[in-house]
Order: structure tokens, then sequence, then C-alpha cells
């Protein structure tokens, strides 16, 4: 393997397995703060339970997110330093404004949150966790307008002099077509996939019937919350792959390894046969799916890949224009299965426990304990097929993957940062969902009597 | 002003921010073994900077995303060529976050003696590589006409930049040890302050040959300036730690390190990486730096929010002003 090769590994395994913690981050910050705020309207206190016991497993989660979101700031610049220079202009705009706005006002205020309880007033804490949730937020919208100009890339244009990107509008990119609706459908992703964290946790609990006044609810509330941002990710992926096949057709044809342009499209929901579709034994089909996911109309005609590939050679050179079809076709499958997967559990689970029932099937808790897996993996193909869809393109039609490495970094350097970060992720991968299971066994805590002695023992100390 | 050079010093402002604050978080990182002698010691000085560390460490992630924005040349070929080191700094920096969130989550000793480790280790790799990698900047390193370091990573290793390195670490340790004097009480406290006033002789020591070193090689009379001044400070710092003035002796250390940064990048300017094969190829605020247009926006952005982080920020240490003592920690 070169060093380019080498590069896109290291970018795929440390982005993905980033992307495990922050979708829980961003999702369980606003549940968590959702609860708080309960227990401050009602005092009822297994809100408060609650509260605590779900905030101790989100800053479980939460400092993974912290550590490895460095690696991804600092690797743009290590292993793709040609990228840097070429989109330096237009893509580290969004990523300092969102060190700015958003790493500061997450960090600042989840420290004022986990060792502010007994020194902030009520209202105040609670506005604390409130803040680092609008802190995620904000910074999932800056770093997904910076992936969607590499998407779709707007609002800039090619020096033809120093051969760079340049910036024309900041506000043509903030409001890029593609980061309108990838936001949207990433943030209703974070929330199904918290919503599950919920849902799992709260059915082990449940299942050994322990502490229902506070695991009850809590399943209740991350099974709404599961199928309600479901849906949203249902109408948000909808919206994304019409612009997707008007962005990126390439992208659209790949997913469904469509090699010949059709009208109407069928859908297949899985096929048997070579690994990259162009040979088929046997497939289900769904008919016209595709024409109507693609254009919005189940007749539409929607192009196939040997067609795109000739228009492309004609727009961008001679070259090979098409991703690597077997990886676009099942992480589309898998992304949309495990996020289907997820609603259907929680549905059962949210039936099972209607009206103060309790589900006697083994297998409803199995599944329901197993779903915090699948948004986990739902989330991750979708980033794969997004990432893998677009090659042979970093910034589409723009800029090559291959373009974008590093020169001076050789193949050795590259392979040791692969191997130690690799390495070290699959310790702490290890020593984190160790202590997560330790803390959701645990239950929630019971609440001690407040006192006002000043000296009292730190609260949430480290 | 040049908006190029407004951004050189909004960058050399987020470096000295940096150290100023997560200076202090890397000496008590470093102290732990020295000062906590028991796990309630240890969780003191842990707790002293538990709910700051992770806003101090956004002041890098901001530098370097600034970086990016206003200079993106330089922030390709610093982090391109500054690879190993920083794969090293960013291990470390993985490691000491965890510790922190972790250490306390299990009453286990191993466990935690594990952690301990990672939080001192994690503390000290970055202390002295931050002062390794300036030193390099300034002193010039290998850069090609394509702007690609072409040096290796041994020539890294040299007698200035590791001077250098010895320089944050024994800077950042003797400033953690003068904060822990600040914010603790009882016992810690005059233990840290002791500590402080034996570590002021062999700071000045190292940091004054680096600042001489650095003003003979440079003829620059503002850099000359800064690292007079920088000195000066950490005399006085030295001076207020002996006297047992806590609050004067970690504004001492304090101003100390921002003026050394800034003295470093005042002798920098108007290069940003200069290079030693050819001045041509050296890498300057004009032709490291993204167009007026960007660096508009990010000034009207950085004005509007700059005065908000402070604020809140500053908010932060305001309400965990009060010293801890070990008896305020859960045993």
């Amino acid at each position: 393997m070169d060093a380019l090769d080498l590069a896109r590994w290291q970018f795929g395994i440390i982005t993905v397995y980033h992307f495990l913690f922050v979708p829980i981050t961003i999702g369980m910050s606003a549940l968590v703060a959702g609860l708080q705020t309960a227990w401050v309207r009602t005092g009822k206190e297994h809100y408060l339970r609650a509260t605590k016991f779900w905030g101790k497993l989100f800053l479980i989660n939460f400092a993974m997110g912290v550590v490895t979101g460095i690696v991804q700031e600092f690797q743009f610049g290590m292993n793709w330093s040609d990228y840097s220079r070429f989109v330096g202009d237009v893509f580290g705009a969004p990523l300092a404004i969102e060190g700015l706005l958003a790493f500061f006002l997450e960090s600042t205020f989840l420290g004022l949150w986990i060792f502010g309880w007994d020194r902030l007033p009520k209202k105040l804490h609670l506005a604390t966790i409130w803040l680092a949730s609008i802190g995620t937020l904000l910074s999932a919208y800056f770093i997904l307008a910076a992936n969607s100009w590499m998407q779709h890339p707007v609002g800039y244009a090619v020096n033809p002099a120093s051969g760079r990107a340049e910036l024309h509008s900041i506000w043509a990119v903030l409001t890029n077509s593609t980061t309108l609706v990838t936001f949207p459908h990433t943030i209703t992703a974070c929330f199904l996939t918290a919503g599950a964290v919920l849902v799992a946790v709260s059915a082990w609990h449940l299942k050994r019937r322990h502490q229902e006044e506070v695991f009850r609810p809590s399943l209740k509330l991350g099974a709404v919350v599961v199928l309600v941002a479901g849906v949203g990710v249902l109408v948000t992926g909808d919206l994304q792959a019409r612009i997707m096949t008007e962005q990126q057709p390439m992208k659209m044809a790949a997913a469904e390894a469509l090699y010949d342009t059709a009208e109407p499209a069928s859908f297949s929901i899985f096929t048997l046969g070579s690994l990259d579709g162009r040979e088929e034994m046997a497939s289900v089909r769904i008919p016209s799916l595709l024409s109507f996911m693609a254009t919005g109309s189940p007749g539409g005609e929607v192009e196939g890949i040997n067609n795109i590939q000739q228009a492309y050679e004609q727009k961008y050179g001679p070259g090979d224009y098409t991703p690597y079809v077997p990886v676009t076709y099942w992480s589309f499958r898998l992304m949309i299965g495990f996020g289907g997967l997820a609603m259907l559990v929680a549905l059962a689970a949210l039936w099972a426990t209607r009206r103060g029932r309790a589900p006697t099937s083994r297998w409803l808790w199995l599944a329901s304990i197993a779903s915090i897996g699948m948004p986990l993996a739902a989330n991750s193909f979708g980033w794969i097929f997004t990432e893998m869809g677009r090659q042979p393109w970093t910034v589409f039609g723009v800029f090559k993957t291959a373009q974008s490495v590093s020169p001076s970094v050789g193949a050795a350097s590259v392979a040791t940062s692969l191997i130690v970060l690799t390495l070290l992720y699959g310790v702490l991968a290890v020593v984190e969902v160790g202590l997560f299971i330790r803390y959701a066994r645990a239950g929630a805590p019971e609440i001690e009597p407040e006192t006002d002695d000043a000296d009292r023992p730190l609260a949430f100390a480290y | 002003m040049e908006l190029t050079t407004v951004w050189f010093a909004l960058i050399a402002i987020l470096w000295a921010g940096y150290f100023l604050l997560e200076g202090f978080d890397f000496g008590v990182g470093i102290l732990l073994p020295v000062l906590g002698r028991s796990n309630r010691e240890r969780r003191l000085l842990i707790n002293t900077i538990g709910p700051v560390w992770d806003g101090n460490e956004v002041w890098l992630l901001v530098a370097g995303g600034a970086t990016f924005a206003a200079f993106p040349e330089w922030y390709a070929t610093l982090f391109s060529g500054f690879y190993l080191p920083l794969l090293l700094i960013l291990v470390a920096l993985i490691l000491r976050g965890v510790a922190f969130e972790y250490r306390g989550k299990r009453d286990d000793d191993a466990w935690r003696r594990r952690w301990d480790y990672c939080i001192t280790g994690g503390s000290l790799v970055p202390a002295l590589l931050w002062g390794v990698a300036f030193g390099n900047i300034v002193r010039g390193v290998r850069i090609d006409a394509d702007h690609e370091y072409v040096g290796g990573l041994f020539a890294l290793l040299n007698p200035y930049a590791l001077l250098g390195g010895l320089t944050t670490l024994t800077l950042f340790t003797l400033h953690g040890a003068v904060f822990l004097a600040l914010k603790t009480d009882g016992e810690m406290r005059g233990r840290a302050g002791r500590l402080a006033a034996r570590l002021g002789g062999p700071a000045v020591l190292v940091a004054g040959g680096f600042l001489l070193w650095t003003a003979i090689a440079h003829h620059d009379v503002a850099g000359w300036l800064l690292s007079a001044a920088a000195a000066a400070a950490l005399v006085g710092a030295v001076v207020a730690t002996r006297a047992r003035r806590e609050g004067w002796a970690f504004l001492a250390t304090g101003a100390t390190l921002v003026l050394a940064v800034f003295a470093l990048f005042v002798t920098l300017f108007p290069d940003v990486m200069p290079s030693s094969i050819a001045a041509a190829n050296s890498l300057t605020v004009h032709n490291a730096a993204s167009t007026p247009y960007t660096l508009k926006v990010m000034t009207w952005v950085a004005v509007a929010f700059t005065p908000i982080v402070l604020a809140y920020q500053g908010w932060t240490y305001w309400v965990f002003r009060k010293r801890l003592t070990a008896e305020r920690i859960p045993a």
C-alpha cells in the first residue's frame, strides 16, 4: 500500500470511530437537558435521578468524542496537506468558526455543568447543559457545511494563477442546499441514536424489574424519540437523495449498482451475484422505487453508471469516475436497513410496554438491548456511503483524492500513525464500553438530601 | 494594518492564550506524582483544573483552525512537516483527556494508577514538544520551493529547539505549581508554593538562556524588548513566589508565557515559517495567507464572538474561584 491508500484507511477508521461518539453526544446532551428541565419544572425526584444516570453515560461517551475530535482537525494538515493548500481559503473558515462558536461553548458549559451542581443556582445550572447542547448543534452545522462543500462546492472560484479554490461567498457556503438537507438528516439520526441508547439501557433494567420508576419513563422517552427522529431521518434522507441525484448522479447510480440508465428504475433490497452488481443471480426488487427516491416520480429516469462515466470523461478528461460499487451498494442498504430496524424495535417496545404492561417476550428484550448498535451501524454506513460514493473526488468535480495527499509524508510515517492510532482507539474502545456497561448496570443513583454546608464534598468531582 | 498582519497577531494571541491556560493544566499534570502523595491529594490536584481543562484545550483547536483558515500554506506545511511529533502530541492529548474523565470512575487503585501515568505522561510530552516545535519554527527548517518540509525527523532535534522544549516544560511546570499554590489551601498550598520557589531558579536559567539565544540569533528590536520583558516577568514571578504572593506570582508566570510567545512571533514576522534552504522558500504572512475576502469574513466573526467567549470563560474561573482542600474531596 502506498501513502495515499494508508492515508485513506486512516481517514476512514479515525472518522467512523469519531462518529460513533458524536451522535450520542449531540442527541443525549439534549435529552439530558430535557430530563433536567422536567426535574426543575416539576420537582419530581425520578427526573433528577434519570438526569444524573443518563448524564453519567453521556459524559463517558463525551470524553471520547472530544479527544478523537482533535485528531480530525490535525489530520487534514498531516495527511492531506495538498488538499489543505487547495481548499484552505474556503474549507478552513467553517472549521475555525466551529472552534470559536461551538467548541468553546460545548467545553466551557459542560465543565460548568459537571462541576456546577452544588455551585450554581438551579436554573442557571440547567442553562449550562442547554448551552452545551446548542454548542454540539452549532458544531455539527459548521462541520457539515464544510463537508457539504466537498460534496457540492459553491460560493468559490479556482484562481488560475495560484491553482487554489478561493472563497467568494461565505453565505453561499453556509446556505448550500446540500448543507440544508444534510444537517437535519444528521441531527435526526443523532437523536435516533440517543433514543436507542435510552431504549437499550432501560430495557436491560426493566427486564430485571429494576428501578422501574426511572427506567419505564426513560424507555418510553427513548422509543418515542427513536420513532419521531426516525421519521425525520426518512423524510430528510428522501430530500437528500433527490439533491444528490441532481448534484452527484454517479453516487445515486452507484448506490443501486445501476449500470444502464433506466426509466422507471427499480430498487433492489438485496442482490445475490457478483459483488459489484454487474452479474445478478437473484434479487428482491421494488419496482419504480429508485425512480421515486431519485426524482420524486415513480416513472422518472435514473442515469446509469456507464452513461455518467462517459459524460464525465467528456467533461473532466479520461479517467475512472466510478466509485467502488460494492461498498456504495451495500453501505446504502445497510444504512437504511439498520436505521429501519432500530425504529421497528422501538415501536415494538413501546407497544409492549403500553399502559403499564411488561412484555414477557425474551426476544423483544434482547432486540431492545441490541438496538443500541443499530443506529451506530447505520450512521457509520451512511458516512461510508457518502464519502466513498464521492470518489474519486475529495471536492466533487474539482479536486481528486489522489491529488490531496501530503507529498512530503512517506508511507512509513502514515503507516506508523495508522497503526498507533488504530491500536490506541481499539484499547480505548474496550475501556469505554467496559465503563459504559458498568455504569449502565449500576442504575440510577439515590438522591441525597441537599445541605447548606459550604465545605461539603464536591458533587461530580473527578 | 493589513488583515494578514491582524491574523498573524490573532494566531499569536491564540497560542499565547493556549500556553497561558493549558500551560498550568500541563503543569498540574506533570506535578501529579510529585505533589499528590495519596489518592485523595491527587484527586484534589486534578479537581483544581477539572472544570476548565477542556475549555483551555479549545484554544489549541481554534489556533489550529484559524491557521488553516487564515494561512492554509502554513497549516499544510507545518502539520505535514512535523508529522511524527504531532502524532505524539495527539496520542498524549487523547490519553490525558480520557484519563481526566475516567480516572475516578472505578474504585480500583491499579485503574487509577494507570490513568495517573496517562495524565502525567500526557502532560509532559506536549509541554516539551510544543517548545521544540516553536523552536524549530523560529530557527527555520528545510522547506523547499514547493513549500514542503524536507528536513526529516531528526533535524527537528537540534540544540536550540530542544532548549525551547525545556523552556516550555519548565515554565509550564512552574506555572502549574504557582497555580496550585493559588488554587488550594491547607497543606497542599504550602507544598506547592515551596516547590514553585525551588523551580524558580532552573526556570530563569533555562528560559533566560532560550530567550537570550533567540534574541542574539535574530536582530529584532521588538523581539529583544519582548524577550527582556518576559525575562523580567519571570524574575518577578520568582520574587513573588518566594514572598508567598500567590496571585502576583500567577500573574507573573502567565505574563512570562504570553510575552515569550509574543517575542517568538514578533521575531518571526513577517515570516511564518522561514526556510533554512533559501529565503525565497520561506512562508510569509503574504504568500501563506488566504484571500482578503476570507480574512475579512473571519475578522468579523472573531470581532463578534471573541468577547463573548472571553466573557463566559472568564465567568467560569469566577464560579470556581474558591480554593480547594483535600477535605472537600470525597474520600
